[in-house]
């Protein structure tokens, strides 16, 4: 099962033949990823060669759809032009459109996402600003390494991609059935929310861990979500207690405004929920190794 | 980046958004030249991005050019919660006869923009949304769409506005998301936007806040910025993404969660080490070479405040050799002028080769240190040495 992507996902990659999308395809391959071409309107019509597999590049998301039976695009374009990116997947009202590219302006991310809204949501967005989704074993869209951690049963959501890396590592034994990095930016696609009632609705996740960090609400309404809604159980972890008011902390979404969206209100928000928090990453790994012992 | 209000004033302006004259000066001279200039009563303001400017006595009226070079010396050098004044704006004095509220900006929580308007402005609008939560109207904005005239009167109606005065703001609204959408902004807010007594609406005070991730599609090195901490401003000018705090442990890492964690564990273990704490946030980003985390390493340890130096990185992209090789190389460039311990916990992709160039290395300042938790313990312990 896992969530959002699995063994039968079709991937293309939006910007494959630049440098950074051409890094992460053959990365992705090398996973075991599925990638079936990509799209650069400037270079439709040619074939790339990655190891050793012939990648057909394509004008348009639409056009490689047609042509591969691509269900999943993985964009990498530069900031400028990611939202005409994001815009053409959603036309083409593929399935799942991550979009990895860090730095896009708000008004960009944010008009994307309205146009995905009154389109009727056709398309499922993960990021922007996010290191994409894994279901280990699957498939690979985006930047995770695919070989931290092998397939089971925990499901893991987090706005950080270096703390997906470390949550898949340190519950390597254990495995996951898909990790997801919903992204750092204030404007994102799929939310803490999103993927909460997916592994909630799949069989193969048996424990969620969840990983916020300061800026927002999106914790806060994972947690009245969680209490409402969930029956398995969820550990989560919160970043960001020690960080000063006002000044972003490399994520562009991740700022405490006056009192608003500290760490400390999204702890308390989860533990009023029932849910535990850990103090550290590797607390909060000990306490998904014992919500695993006890199923 | 926040604006200071003569910025948002001449941004307002630009975009013809009515405002009343306002002329920046540096020194009580210059604040007499611009009110001589403008003519009648002014207001010179202390130009800060501090509320409560009027209480700290940053906002004084004076009627003649001499009266507000007197008052400015006043103004001038004032600390206002923390911002030391060091320029003001001396604006034309307004008699006004109404004072209403409106805004528009990003409305993080729903994924969309938000407009909000009230015919009862003046106040801060927090107090506002607090006493009078039904004065405020909340008004979603399409981001595909925007406001026009006909959503701008619908917006003012919503606000409480009678139809008379709803038409004479409207045409204001839709300038003042011009402003939002061209600017890139975040936050475009005006309040008071006032109707004076020649029954004139004009923005009285504004606030902006651009987005930095825009950046690249404005204009923008010529406007005048907050001062940045020194080493803020040297690891800038490096492209590297640091915050300067007030602790004794520098911390580097990749990712920005990671990096966020980092500071949080560091902190748990000072407090058994003394109360020590993280002195920065400095993430060298998902894909750091060994030249970024030599520049990163350089930056930390000219901060005389940091005592120890913490490097944690999860090599995901980044290859713990490459990391390693940074460390090293960066070691030898400083020579004697490296003097602070740094522990460095490193795992993920290439661990190895990275945990075996430091042991090679055998650098007497480094203590490598297997997990992240063990690694802030030991940071924190040599901090508090």
């Amino acid at each position: 099962m896992a969530i959002f992507l699995n063994e039968n996902s079709r991937i293309i990659v939006q910007g494959m033949t630049g440098s950074e999308g051409m890094k992460h395809t053959r990365r992705m391959l090398l996973g075991g990823s599925n990638i079936v071409g990509g799209v650069n309107p400037r270079k439709a019509g040619e074939t790339v060669d990655v190891e050793g597999k012939q990648l057909p590049v394509f004008g348009t998301v639409a056009d490689a759809m047609k042509e591969t039976g691509a269900n999943v695009t993985v964009i990498f374009v530069p900031p400028a032009f990611a939202k005409a990116a994001m815009i053409e997947a959603i036309d083409a009202e593929i399935e799942l459109a991550v979009a990895i590219t860090e730095g896009i302006p708000i008004h960009d991310s944010a008009e994307a996402w309205a146009y995905n809204v009154n389109k009727g949501q056709k398309t499922r967005l993960i990021g922007p600003n996010c290191p994409g989704i894994i279901s280990p074993g699957k498939s690979n869209a985006g930047i995770t390494p695919s070989d931290i951690t092998g397939p089971g049963p925990i499901g893991l959501v987090s706005k950080s991609g270096t703390l997906t890396y470390q949550m898949m590592f340190e519950l390597r034994d254990i495995g996951m059935s898909t990790a997801i990095g919903i992204g750092g930016d204030p404007v994102i696609g799929t939310t803490h929310i999103d993927a909460l009632a997916a592994f909630q609705a799949d069989p193969e996740t048996k424990a969620i861990v969840l990983i916020g960090e300061i800026g927002g609400d999106s914790e806060e309404k994972a947690a009245a979500y969680i209490k409402a809604n969930v029956t398995k159980p969820v550990v989560a972890y919160v970043a960001g207690f020690t960080a000063p008011e006002g000044k972003t902390m490399g994520h562009a979404g991740a700022i405490v405004s006056g009192s608003a969206g500290t760490a400390q209100a999204k702890k308390e928000a989860f533990e009023a929920a029932g849910v535990k928090v850990g103090k550290t990453p590797s607390e909060t790994a000990a306490l998904m190794r014992e919500v695993i012992k006890s199923l | 980046m926040d604006l200071f209000e003569y910025q948002a004033r001449d941004m307002f302006e630009a975009y013809g958004v009515p405002v009343l004259q306002g002329i920046t000066a540096d020194t009580p001279e210059e604040v007499e030249a611009a009110a001589a200039k403008i003519g009648g009563v002014v207001v010179v303001k202390a130009q800060v991005k501090a509320g409560g400017r009027g209480k700290a006595g940053g906002v004084k009226v004076a009627k003649t050019p001499e009266e507000a070079k007197e008052l400015s010396k006043n103004i001038f050098g004032l600390d206002i919660k923390g911002h030391i004044v060091k320029r003001v704006m001396v604006a034309q004095g307004a008699s006004i006869e109404k004072e209403f509220y409106f805004s528009v900006l990003l409305d993080r929580s729903n994924r969309t923009f938000l407009s909000l308007c009230s015919v009862e402005g003046g106040m801060e609008i927090e107090q506002l949304a607090e006493e009078r939560p039904e004065a405020l109207a909340k008004v979603p904005v399409d981001a595909t769409k925007g406001i026009d005239l006909a959503t701008a009167l619908s917006i003012a109606k919503q606000g409480g506005f009678d139809d008379e005065t709803a038409a004479k703001v409207a045409p204001v609204f839709v300038k003042l998301y011009e402003v939002f959408v061209e600017e890139d902004a975040t936050l475009v807010e005006v309040n008071p936007l006032i109707l004076s007594a020649a029954g004139d609406v004009i923005a009285l005070d504004g606030k902006v806040s651009l987005d930095d991730n825009a950046e690249f599609r404005h204009e923008r090195e010529a406007m005048e910025r907050d001062e940045l901490d020194p080493l803020e401003a040297k690891a800038k000018a490096m492209d590297l993404n640091y915050v300067k705090l007030d602790g004794e442990v520098g911390i580097i890492g990749n990712g920005a969660g990671l990096v966020m964690s980092t500071l949080d564990v560091v902190a748990y273990a000072g407090e058994k080490h003394g109360k020590v704490r993280p002195a920065n946030f400095l993430d060298i980003g998902g894909g750091a070479s060994a030249e970024v985390m030599a520049a990163g390493l350089d930056v930390i340890l000219n901060d005389p405040q940091v005592k120890s130096v913490f490097v944690n990185v999860f090599g995901g992209i980044t290859a713990c050799d490459a990391v390693a090789n940074g460390i090293v190389g960066a070691l030898k460039t400083l020579g004697d002028k490296a003097t602070k311990p740094l522990v460095v916990r490193l795992d993920g992709n290439n661990v190895l080769e990275g945990r075996k160039i430091l042991a090679d290395a055998a650098h007497p300042l480094v203590t490598v240190v297997e997990t992240m938790d063990e690694a802030a313990d030991k940071a924190a312990e040599f901090a508090n040495r």
